[in-house]
């Protein structure tokens, strides 16, 4: 049993009756349901959490929430680590480990705090003027800069957690679950109106929570309590505590990250999401994100103990922990007030309120004074002393311009120093959405000025800090938001609460340094008042720039509470107003989202589909290794026994030319193409002409871009007067049918032609090689097969092993071939009779590698191979395919330009390598001159390149300037360091009068 | 001859009859998969009158002109797909004879009669919890504000593209997808659906549960 | 992700569409009666402006149809959708 010596035995949203153990840097705590790590610390006494970024100084819990720059901490072990987490939103839970980031050997020991020691040598922009030079020396220096800089650690297992996400939709979107937002989302919902309210929290309420006041003459916490049982009896409503709105898209796209499992213990998570991603899709989005305390800037005011004065009261208030002993309150608005009185009633001994204003609130000075709290008017800390704990604030009287100090120094001992330096409306989201910021001076602050979309900001989100203000505005705006998405009459009462006098904040952006200590602006990134002062004397006088060489607001906190007092004192520094220095771009996400979430379900095999054909499963029994086409999976090559790669693929190839291959072609793109002007279509996307296409016969044809560029190619056939069947290459399927319908609806609206992705209706073999006929004979009964009634690019309907098909002779291997098209259903059964019929020629299933192979035997190229956007069928030597008497074709115009007609252009070539046993590499670079010194101009590439087995040796294809007038010529081809020589000679290597693939 | 040699659907490698429950219980999720539903796409100008009366005369169904809505009988009814395009779903077996009536009878109109029925499957999908399950790979509103009974809609359902069609207030759904990317979408609503408790059921059961299904 | 109302089924995620670059760029009757300057022009100069933009959107999951949009490339506000062929309903005839 461990005493929480800084519990108090009442008050409070925990549960006392259960005990949560814990440990912190191995030393073990506990806490209680309810708890984060950070109130569960502090009720334990320990402020000391970790070490700053740069200087390595011992530092505390500054907040309550999201705003928290320090407390970061390494929460679990193993795969399950997960490194800055926020200890102040860090829900406590049974067993939970977690550990300082950024320090070694220990918090309290640490070596790299030498470097406080030798702060004057880490100024402003240090890693930018001390590791620029040498330039090669920077490895070293990046080396001791990762270890010493950075923080938590990154786990290096997989992640074994579940995540999820998923889409919605409503009327109203509620960011935030304060007074503000809960009143909108009541409003919205007693409308009828769909709503989503999120907050950050593990329970909604926001400020309600910590504070005290009275709400329609009840305390709030049970107007709290009532109004969350209303809105979850809203059949229409949903309420997503522990949910953080962290980033406001377009057209009001919104993304929320719910943490639905990180307050269990591990084995209390099984099976669950630990987090999930709503995007929402809203009609209005009510801003209720209410606002950040500001720190002020004195020396020092990085020490553990001091902290934020609304972090202390809701330690106070909400978690009933005392967070120090004796306090010093330091305030320039009114709201410290209520904190010093909570304080003091918590039990903490509030030794005095130095108030930077002059003029003091009254009735609130009376309060405190009643309760013996002292309140020193015009009075600032100016120096917070101590080590691993504050001991002591020193306070001095301001000068009337405020950047002086005034009369004797008063030490006053103390272990906490609670700072309010004003308030910062959460405007991320709202300026995330687009919307324009303006400069408040009542407030000092940046509030919402002119929105870009259908929201609105409410409550402290937009500067309204009174309780009654924000609770109407709240029911306003839900109540509109409704009503336009047309739900109720767009009214709503507000309840009544009581109404605080407010006197201005002073913002003195700098407290005058007593001339000691440093302070922090940024205390995560340890950016200090000096280092933007010096900043800006080196020219940094823009916000951006400012950001960027000091690193202020970069940190994982992104400056929530540092941005506002680092943009001032830059203002101060260079003379100009806030509004003129105007502040960062705010970006999602509001607080970091793990890349978990992010990626929900989309891991493992559903992190892209894998497509299959109807074989598939043969293939997967046949051990097939498969290679990703697109996302179609298609078999590479079929090992048998310990076969490599090379051996299989050189079987295959020989099972092909000698006697029997068969391969899955199912992938194929095939269009439907039906309609009067079908002809037409094709004549204007092909090059060659269609309109003599006999009804039973296919055309090869090639597919241009506008600008004479090589886009798709395919077969075609003629399947009746208007109706073609077009196959196009695996990978280009969706693109050709988009292109074909991009040009008949967008420039030849009045053609009557209709197009119907038919890919996947039709699974097909393609059976190649000497006894494909034979084979086919065999199966075929209904079809005449010899040369003659079934020539080459012919296609016939019949039956092929009792299966209705569709046949097309066309080949890409060079052999004589048959393409059988059946009905999807029956792939599997057509597959299976032709290897069962097929066996007594040795029938032989290929993949895609023996397929490359042959076909660049045969020199036929492949689009997205020897192609990459920039080759014409001039290039290609494919002349012959474009058609000179057309009038007109997509490309032709294109390739009349005088750069296709260079004759210097990359051409295919192929090559032979001098070694034949070499294989190059695909993508080696041809050189001009193999002695050149570095950069050597570069002549061209390999674009495919085999081992042959019909060759009994290596040859590649390659583009190669002019290179159809260099046949014979010998070049060096040059990868990975190596040079190799080669022969240049037509890319044609077998069968180069086409008799066999005719035959 | 050709009726003889087996049909295989994209799905029965995950021989999901021998998962299939006669009772699915408290499953939030059931599933199956429609094999072998008959489907013909069909284009056309619906200004055209001649067009418009042939088809609904060789279907017995109306075309529908709405965007996104399905009208029809049981076993025979239309999708819209697009202005000039509708997805006619006719019972399993039925495809031969619907391509064959419509060319006959669209003889000499401009139309384009295409089946598809190779091309797809059907994933029916139906439960308390069924449009949860879509909406975690789903952009569209499933609210019954603004999608129902008698919708349908070309949408992506994960990574894959697919025709949903809402059949009941169960709700129960119908999911058309690509035959390739049906083992993806499958194992995609399997494992979103499997935090409310998921059932496979057989066909039969599927279309009994459609029926008594109570709504939420 | 944009909200893009089809004209046909109504208001769907951007991702379920395909841009089409800047709309109103007519293919010449003739393309070969053009020079290589005019030629070029059509083919690969684009207007890049700063606020509305005339540009073309396919709704590619859905019915595959074509359309025009005109969208700030500032504020990405779609203010009007209007049908291939017809002119930039924000400019007078």
């Amino acid at each position: 049993m461990t005493a929480q010596s800084h519990r108090n035995p009442t008050g409070g949203r925990i549960d006392r009756a259960r005990t949560l153990g814990f440990t912190f840097n191995g030393r073990y705590y506990e806490g209680h349901p309810g708890d984060t790590l950070a109130s569960a610390l502090l009720a334990n006494g320990v402020h000391l959490v970790g070490r700053s970024f740069k200087y390595h100084r011992p530092r505390g819990i500054v907040g309550s929430g999201a705003e928290e720059p320090n407390a970061l901490v390494q929460l679990g072990q193993g795969a399950l680590t997960e490194p800055n987490v926020r200890a102040t939103q860090a829900e406590l839970h049974d067993g939970l480990a977690a550990a300082s980031v950024n320090c070694w050997p220990g918090v309290r020991w640490d070596i790299g705090a030498i470097n406080g020691l030798l702060g004057g040598l880490f100024p402003a922009g240090f890693y930018y003027k001390t590791f620029m030079w040498p330039a090669r020396a920077w490895r070293a220096y990046e080396w001791f800069i990762r270890r010493a800089a950075g923080l938590g650690l990154a786990p290096r297992e997989p992640d074994p957690e579940r995540y999820d996400g998923t889409h919605a939709h409503c009327d109203v979107l509620v960011a935030g679950g304060g007074p503000a937002g809960l009143a909108a989302a009541l409003a919205a919902g007693r409308a009828g109106g769909r709503v989503i309210l999120a907050d950050e929290q593990a329970e909604i309420g926001g400020s309600l929570l910590a504070g005290g006041g009275t709400i329609d003459g009840r305390p709030a916490r049970a107007w709290l309590d009532d109004a969350t049982a209303e809105l979850a009896g809203m059949a229409e409503v949903r309420v997503l505590p522990r949910a953080t709105v962290f980033g406001y898209y377009d057209h009001n796209y919104l993304g929320i990250a719910e943490r639905l499992a990180d307050h269990l213990p591990p084995a209390e998570r099984a099976g669950r999401a630990r987090q999930r991603v709503w995007k929402v899709r809203a009609g209005r989005v009510v801003l209720a994100t209410g606002a950040i305390e500001r720190p002020l800037v004195f020396d020092g005011n990085d020490r553990p103990g001091v902290m934020l004065a609304t972090a202390a009261q809701a330690y106070a208030n909400r978690w009933a922990v005392r967070v120090g002993d004796r306090a010093v309150v330091v305030t320039n608005n009114d709201s410290a007030y209520q904190t010093a009185l909570d304080l003091s009633e918590s039990g903490v001994a509030v030794a005095l309120l130095a108030d930077l204003r002059a003029e003091v609130p009254a009735a609130l000075a009376q309060r405190l004074s009643r309760a013996g709290i002292e309140v020193a008017a015009g009075s600032a800390v100016v120096d917070a002393a101590g080590g691993t704990r504050v001991t002591s604030a020193e306070i001095r009287r301001l000068g009337a311009d405020g950047t002086t100090l005034e009369g004797p120094a008063r030490h006053v001992p103390c272990d906490v120093i609670a700072v309010s330096g004003g308030w910062s409306p959460a405007v991320h989201l709202f300026s995330q959405s687009g919307g324009r910021l303006r400069w408040d001076e009542a407030i000092a602050g940046f509030v919402p000025d002119i929105s870009r979309q259908a929201e609105v900001s409410v409550g402290a989100a937009r500067g309204t800090f009174d309780l009654a203000a924000a609770l109407a505005e709240g029911a306003r705006a839900g109540a509109a938001a409704a009503h336009a998405a047309g739900f109720g009459d767009g009214t709503a009462t507000a309840p009544a609460a009581n109404a605080r006098e407010v006197i201005a904040p002073r913002p003195v952006w700098r407290v005058p340094s007593a001339g000691r200590g440093k302070a922090f602006v940024d205390i995560q990134n340890d950016v200090t008042a000096a280092d933007i002062a010096l900043a800006a004397r080196e020219g940094y006088s823009a916000v951006e720039h400012l950001k960027r060489y000091t690193t202020t607001g970069m940190g994982t906190d992104q400056g929530k509470t540092s941005n506002v007092n680092a943009l001032a004192i830059l203002a101060h520094a260079t003379g100009t107003a806030i509004p003129a220095v105007g502040t960062t771009t705010f970006r999602p996400p509001y607080t970091p989202v793990t890349f978990g979430a992010l990626a929900g379900r989309t891991v493992g095999p559903l992190f892209d589909p894998a497509r299959l054909t109807a074989m598939h499963p043969w293939h997967v029994q046949a051990g097939t290794r498969f290679e990703d086409v697109g996302q179609w999976k298609r078999p590479w090559y079929y090992p048998r026994g310990s076969e490599t790669l090379h051996q299989a693929v050189a079987r295959e190839c020989r099972a092909v030319r000698t006697s029997l291959g068969i391969m899955d072609a199912s992938t194929l793109g095939k269009i439907d193409i039906q309609g009067p002007d079908a002809a037409k279509l094709l004549d204007l996307v092909y090059t060659n002409a269609w309109g003599g296409l006999e009804v039973g016969r296919c055309r090869y044809g090639l597919m241009l871009k506008e600008d004479g560029m090589v886009f798709d190619d395919g077969v075609t056939a003629r399947l009746g007067p208007q109706h073609f069947h077009m196959t196009t290459t695996t990978g280009g399927a969706a693109r050709v049918m988009a292109w074909l319908e991009e040009w008949l609806q967008t420039e030849r609206p009045h053609w009557r032609v209709y197009l119907t992705s038919v890919t996947t209706q039709w699974a097909v073999a393609a059976i190649a090689g000497p006894n494909a006929r034979r084979l086919m004979a065999e199966l075929c009964p209904n079809i005449a097969l010899d040369a003659i009634d079934f020539p080459f690019m012919a296609w016939r309907d019949g039956t092929v092993a009792g299966i209705a098909a569709r046949v097309f002779r066309v080949s890409f291997s060079g052999e004589s071939a048959f393409e059988i098209n059946v009905p999807s259903s029956q792939g599997m059964a057509l597959w299976q009779a032709l290897m069962t019929a097929g066996a007594k020629y040795d029938i032989t299933p290929y993949g895609t590698e023996a397929m490359h192979v042959l076909r660049a035997e045969k020199g036929f190229v492949i689009v997205g191979q020897e192609t990459d956007g920039t080759v014409t069928p001039g290039d290609l030597g494919m002349d012959w395919i474009v058609g000179k008497k057309k009038p007109d074709f997509v490309g032709r115009r294109g390739l009349a330009r005088a750069d296709c007609k260079r004759p210097d252009r990359k051409q295919l070539v192929g090559l032979l390598p001098q070694d034949p046993k070499e294989v190059l590499v695909e993508g080696a670079q041809i050189m001009a001159d193999a002695a050149a010194p570095p950069p050597v101009p570069m002549e061209g590439h390999v674009t495919s390149s085999y081992w042959s087995a019909t060759l009994s040796r290596s040859f590649a294809l390659a583009l190669l300037k002019g290179g159809r007038a260099r046949h014979g010529q010998t070049v060096p081809v040059h990868a990975y360091g190596k040079t190799s020589w080669a022969q240049v000679t037509e890319p044609i290597f077998y069968d180069k009068e086409g008799e066999k693939l005719r035959g | 001859m050709a009726e003889i040699v087996l049909r295989q659907s994209p799905l029965d490698h995950l021989s999901l009859d021998a998962r299939a429950v006669a009772e699915p219980g408290p499953a939030g999720v059931v599933a199956g998969e429609r094999r072998f539903v008959a489907k013909v796409n069909l284009r056309g100008d619906p200004a055209d009158e001649a067009f418009v009366k042939v088809a609904k005369g060789a279907l017995k169904v109306f075309l529908p002109t709405t965007p996104n809505t399905v009208d029809g009988k049981r076993d025979r009814y239309a999708l819209w797909l697009g202005p000039d395009e509708w997805l006619v779903i006719g019972a399993p077996g039925t495809e031969g004879r619907l391509v064959a009536d419509l060319r006959k009878a669209l003889d000499g109109i401009v139309a384009a009669v295409t089946d598809v029925t190779e091309g797809r499957t059907v994933i029916r999908l139906s439960g308390v919890h069924a449009r949860e399950t879509l909406a975690k790979g789903c952009g569209l509103d499933l609210h019954p504000r603004a999608f129902g009974r008698g919708r349908c809609a070309q949408t992506r359902l994960g990574k894959a593209n697919v025709i949903l069609h809402q059949l009941d207030d169960a709700p129960t759904f119908d999911v058309y997808v690509e035959r390739s990317f049906a083992d993806y979408l499958w194992r995609w609503i399997e494992d979103g659906a499997s935090e409310y408790g998921f059932a496979i059921v057989a066909e039969p059961i599927m279309a009994a549960l459609k029926a008594r299904r109570a709504t939420r | 992700m944009h909200l893009i109302a089809c004209p046909w089924c109504g208001p769907r995620d951007e991702a379920e569409f395909s841009y089409g670059g800047e709309a109103h760029i007519l293919r010449p009757e003739q393309p070969d009666a053009l020079d290589d300057a005019a030629f070029a022009n059509y083919l690969f100069m684009r207007g890049n402006p700063k606020g509305v933009h005339a540009e073309r959107w396919v709704h590619t999951v859905g019915c595959r149809r074509w359309f025009n949009a005109l969208r700030s490339t500032v504020t990405h506000e779609i203010t009007a959708i209007y049908p291939m062929g017809t002119p930039r309903p924000d400019r007078a005839p």
